[in-house]
């Protein structure tokens, strides 16, 4: 480790957030494009600034599958929003930490001195991924276009075949490592399998996500998560993934959806396919001094780490043993963890790996295990699972919630943490003084 | 950069006015140029005035500078205009107004018509080059040209309203547009007097090309030198010009004309329809007849009444000034069916609007009506998503501290109201405006909460707030007159024309009206059937009767707006409205009120027995007038004029009889107290004479 005290080597100020609920898709394309969801999340916390969004210096935005009319998708919202024309915008692609990516691009920018003022956050609206031809089709309309003649046509015309129609699901090649084959569930489990995560432990992890969240919908604990409207004046004021019914009985009679048919992941024990977004304003120093901003935490340090793509749902250990080191920190001294649950067994894994004495020594680089997180101090007002994975959105949700539950808990430390598709986790510390 | 020929012949030019140095000449209004490849630029750029209008002046310039073209013809001649904003608004409406008799009008309209003839006839080439407003007589100078070239941009608008003052075009015109446009577009522009934007003058062939800025001057200079095809009648619309199927044709029309506007109170779009389905196919004789038809559609009181029409609104329209007072950001407070809509009108027309509600559910119906009224308003998906994104949920009421004017809007409750306006006030800009829209409750009650009494203003919409160009202003005692004027500047803003009127029970509109309501109520007590009373309304020439009005206003609503108003004017509502409300016959909107509603067209039986329809007629007009009189005697408004364009563009009153003032005075205010009198006698106290007429016995100009 080059340096072994990294932290960001000026303040950086997380001032406030908003989000979106997260939509849960439904089969078909959700009433939100992408640059709606950033919109709405990103105008509500706006509003709220004594600034105007002309005077931002930045505007950052992670998501990883914006629609073919969606490019640069930062810029978009920047513009859509009244930031004028002259505030630069782009976009971050890191998979499912892309939403803690722009926050740590944020953040560098703040220390380098470029910007005091950075809207960033991340915005996913998987229900809109578009089906795509194949390449077999797409090869056969070049030849069509290219025919002149009525012979010419009438040959290519012969060449088609009803199987070139079959479309490729933009959203399932973007879930499947391209590099060892395995789609995302069966990384989770690859690791389950490793760390002999049960299937009862996933469900168990299952129901208890839906029932944090559910209680904490009714005492108004998401404070961050704002209502929006569609064309049809519905109103979406909640995370509408979340299962009150559910029991370990109907989890446990779900099959296997991705080593089928004797694997130990399913639907109900995943993170759900969702669409949402979320808006964080971050400021230096002299911008809080400057518009007498209000200060929610500081972000402190952000680690990225890499693995095996293969175990990628082992990111975060990979990510938060060194943060925690560079930061002369141990698991106690953090009062409340995010870690983004994109499969129950994942999160297991991970609690598994860092108390894994074995684990940490061959993998981690460490004499002994990190310890273990206690889970009442995790996702304590649920997660992936019960409220949905939009993936470039995450990281920021979890950065912008785990601040608020602080706030709430009058806590001092957190650590948002996630792992990323291609074998990558992501932490990002955040600290706040206490009153 | 591009090498085609067009750049070739004309090298990088940024404005004829550089460009065409050779040679140039001027009258006082008109600028004659001529350029390095030989087109003619005439530029209107009118003395002492921002907009050109076609004044006998200009006409005759006009006609002097074009007996030089014909003698050193150019190889193009253009027409375009010198003023930042606009081609040509139409003719002059003041000297229009001097015209007394069929003569005189046929002498103005013959010297036009042989003008244009003349430029049609120029053996070389002309485009007509229009950037922004284009109207009547400028619209009809265009389609004496070749070419028409337009601005493809916002403010391109292109159109023929001469129907709205009761005629119709008469320079050529009417014969031109109808020769070279399929029929049913080219009536269509001139019997609705609709403008166009430049794109859709394009689709239906009014101009040939839509251009944006960058492109407009080599566009011209391409068609000018070129002499591509003009444009031609397409085959379905000369199809539809045949003899036999253009009266069949004529006769449609006429029949959904009648559906909005009665022969006998609107003839000018009859007259086109005449002309066009007798003389069609005959120009010379064509272009006779639409001279004469306007002659005769000038004479009476009609024109002159619709004129006034006209200048009541550019009086409205110049009230406030707009750059004195540049909001950005709305805040309404109340999410219902008002502040819903209003919220939505003003995020239509470019503002950043947070609305305000208790709670997420309350805000549903205002997104879902804003996003119906983007989608009927805005043609392009991004103008749509800019309009929606500028309508901001917001329960928090965060945007009280960003707001330039906030609007309150919520249910008729004085203690809410306070309430609101405590919050407001302390968290408010120092220079916004507070208003509100209440249509019952005094200002005076609503200020006593307030710190700063003088900044509270009434901004009163009317349902539907996208429909209703007027939007009283009202001013209370303490309102300071620099909050008046915001409240005036913003209205501009929105693109509604402000009525400054007095604080007191139902302001303007609402308390005209109301009389003249709860009298067709009591005329239903009678016995009399609400199509004979509705009847007598239409044929006076109101748009809607009064029965058909107050079931589309909602009974619950009329009630209670007529309660909170006869404590004030000792108006007598006939007991049978309640029984209406208690039944939940609420109008429209429940499917029964005075009728029964079917797709929300009220059912009415075509045979009931009308009645004394002179006596209804009376009764309805004179309650009307007679309250009218009584708010110009208790200055409600500045004077007689506001008074008449309040009632105009707040309730529709016939605006062929130029307002209930100007109607009275029509009548002569000596026989109208004279019928009020009698029928004091016959129907009881509440149709005597209002002090108010003593005020009105002169009748100056406008």
């Amino acid at each position: 480790m080059a340096n072994a005290h990294k932290k960001y080597a000026k303040p950086v100020y997380l001032v406030d957030g908003s989000r979106t609920p997260f939509l849960k898709a439904r089969g078909k394309p959700g009433p939100f494009k992408h640059a709606d969801l950033g919109i709405n999340a990103a105008r509500s916390v706006l509003l709220r600034m004594p600034f105007a969004a002309n005077e931002i210096d930045e505007v950052i935005f992670g998501s990883t599958m914006p629609g073919p009319d969606e490019a640069n998708i930062a810029r978009i919202v920047a513009l859509r929003l009244g930031c004028g024309d002259q505030v630069p915008a782009y976009t971050v692609h890191r998979n499912c930490a892309s939403g803690m990516q722009a926050l740590d691009n944020a953040a560098m920018s703040i220390v380098s001195g470029r910007s005091d003022l950075v809207l960033a956050g991340g915005i996913e609206a998987m229900s809109q991924a578009p089906l795509l031809l194949h390449p077999k089709m797409v090869a056969w309309l070049a030849q069509w276009w290219g025919a002149k003649s009525i012979g010419q046509r009438l040959k290519v015309l012969s060449g088609f075949k009803p199987r070139l129609l079959t479309p490729v699901i933009a959203l399932l090649k973007g879930l499947t490592d391209p590099v060892v084959g395995l789609n995302m569930g069966q990384t989770a489990e690859q690791i389950a399998w490793r760390f002999g995560i049960t299937r009862a432990q996933m469900d168990q992890f299952a129901l208890e996500s839906h029932q944090k969240l559910h209680q904490a919908q009714q005492q108004n604990e998401l404070s961050e998560v704002i209502p929006i409207y569609d064309a049809q004046g519905n109103v979406y004021d909640l995370d509408d993934g979340v299962r009150i019914d559910s029991t370990l009985e109907k989890l446990g009679r779900l099959r296997p959806a991705f080593d089928k048919p004797y694997g130990l992941v399913t639907p109900g024990n995943s993170a759900q396919i969702t669409d949402g977004a979320a808006a964080l304003v971050l400021a230096s120093e002299a911008a809080v001094k400057k518009h007498d901003l209000p200060v929610l935490a500081r972000l402190v340090s952000t680690e990225w780490a890499a693995l095996d793509p293969a175990e990628m749902g082992l990111g975060p250990a990979h990510a938060i043993a060194p943060l925690l080191k560079s930061q002369r920190l141990q698991v106690g001294d953090i009062d409340y963890w995010e870690i983004n649950e994109a499969f129950a067994a994942q999160v297991l894994a991970v609690l598994a790996a860092l108390d894994d004495k074995e684990y940490c020594q061959q993998h981690l680089g460490l004499k002994s295990a990190v310890g273990g997180i206690p889970l009442e101090r995790l996702n304590i007002h649920g997660g992936g699972v019960s409220l949905g994975h939009p993936v470039g959105a995450s990281g920021a949700r979890i950065v912008l919630h785990l601040a608020k539950v602080l706030q709430q808990k009058n806590a001092s430390k957190g650590i948002a943490s996630l792992c990323i598709g291609g074998g990558q986790g992501g932490a990002m510390l955040i600290e706040r003084s206490v009153a | 950069m591009n090498a085609n020929s067009a750049d070739k012949a004309a090298p990088e030019k940024s404005s004829p006015k550089q460009s065409t140095r050779k040679g140039s000449a001027k009258t006082p209004d008109w600028h004659r140029q001529i350029d390095d490849e030989g087109i003619l630029w005439l530029i209107l750029d009118q003395q002492n005035t921002s907009t050109n209008v076609l004044s006998v002046t200009v006409l005759e310039q006009l006609d002097s500078l074009l007996d030089d073209v014909a003698q050193n013809l150019p190889k193009a001649l253009v027409f375009r205009s010198g003023k930042a904003k606009g081609f040509i608004a139409g003719a002059d409406v003041n000297e229009f107004l001097q015209v007394t008799n069929t003569q005189e009008a046929l002498i103005m309209i013959k010297r036009g018509q042989t003008l244009f003839s003349r430029i049609a006839a120029l053996p070389c080439p002309t485009v007509a080059m229009i950037e922004g407003f284009c109207m009547g007589g400028g619209t009809e100078l265009a389609l004496a040209c070749d070419y028409r070239v337009a601005l493809d941009d916002n403010g391109t608008r292109i159109g023929l309203p001469e129907v709205k003052l009761g005629i119709h075009p008469a320079y050529g015109g009417l014969v031109r547009a109808t020769s070279m446009i399929n029929p049913l577009k080219s009536l269509e522009l001139m019997l609705t007097g609709r403008a166009l934007s430049a794109r859709a003058a394009q689709a239906i062939g009014l101009v040939d090309a839509a251009q944006p800025e960058r492109q407009m001057e080599r566009a011209v200079r391409q068609i000018a030198l070129t002499r591509p095809p003009q444009q031609q009648m397409p085959l379905f619309g000369k199809l539809l010009s045949l003899p036999g199927i253009r009266s069949l044709l004529a006769e449609y029309m006429k029949k959904q004309v009648a559906k909005k506007a009665a022969r006998q109170h609107y003839p000018a779009p009859y007259a086109i329809l005449d002309v066009w389905a007798n003389y069609y196919g005959n120009p010379a004789r064509m272009m006779e007849e639409e001279a004469n038809s306007v002659a005769r559609l000038i004479q009476g009181d009609k024109v002159r009444n619709l004129v006034r029409v006209f200048f009541l609104q550019t009086r409205l329209k110049s009230l406030g000034d707009k750059k004195a007072f540049v909001p950005q950001h709305v805040h309404v407070i109340g999410a219902g069916t008002m502040g819903g809509d209003i919220a939505a009108w003003c995020a239509l027309r470019g503002f950043t609007v947070t609305l305000q509600d208790r709670e997420a559910k309350f805000l549903t119906n205002a997104f879902k009506r804003a996003h119906q009224l983007f989608a009927k308003r805005l043609k392009t998906t991004h103008e749509r998503n800019a309009a929606v994104d500028r309508l901001i949920p917001d329960i928090d009421g965060a945007g009280v501290e960003k707001a330039d004017v906030i609007i309150e809007a919520i249910f008729e409750d004085v203690d809410a109201k306070h309430a609101i306006y405590r919050d407001v006030e302390a968290r408010m800009k120092p220079d916004a405006v507070l208003a509100t829209n209440t249509s019952s409750i005094p200002l005076e009650t609503l200020t006593t909460v307030l710190k700063q009494p003088e900044r509270l203003v009434g901004i009163h919409f009317f349902n539907p707030v996208a429909m209703m160009p007027l939007v009283e202003v009202v001013v209370s005692k303490t309102t300071s007159a620099k909050t008046l004027q915001q409240a005036t500047a913003f209205t501009q803003h929105i693109g509604k024309l402000p009525l400054p009127v007095k604080s007191s029970p139902g302001f303007l509109v609402n308390r005209i009206l109301m009389p003249y309501l709860v009298e067709a109520f009591t005329l239903y007590a009678e016995g009399i059937a609400p199509e004979a009373i509705d009847k007598a309304a239409t044929d006076f020439g109101m748009p809607m009767g009064p029965v058909e009005l107050a079931d589309t206003v909602g009974l619950d609503i009329c009630l209670s707006v007529a309660q909170n108003l006869s404590a004030a004017y000792g108006i007598e509502v006939p007991a049978g409205i309640n029984r209406f409300v208690e039944k939940k016959h609420l109008g429209k909107k429940s499917g029964r009120g005075f009728y029964q509603y079917q797709k929300g067209k009220p059912v009415k039986d075509k045979d009931v027995d009308l009645g004394d329809q002179r006596m209804i007629q009376n009764r309805l007009v004179m309650r009307f007038v007679n309250e009218a009189a009584d708010c110009l005697q208790e200055g409600i408004v500045e004077d007689r004029d506001l008074l008449d364009a309040g009632i105009i563009f707040g309730t529709g009153f016939a605006p062929f009889r130029g307002g209930p003032m100007n109607y009275s005075l029509d009548q002569g205010v000596e026989s109208m107290v004279a019928l009020m009198t009698e029928y004091e006698t016959r129907f009881g106290e509440r149709f005597k004479p209002s002090a108010g007429w003593s005020l009105l016995d002169a009748k100056e100009p406008v």
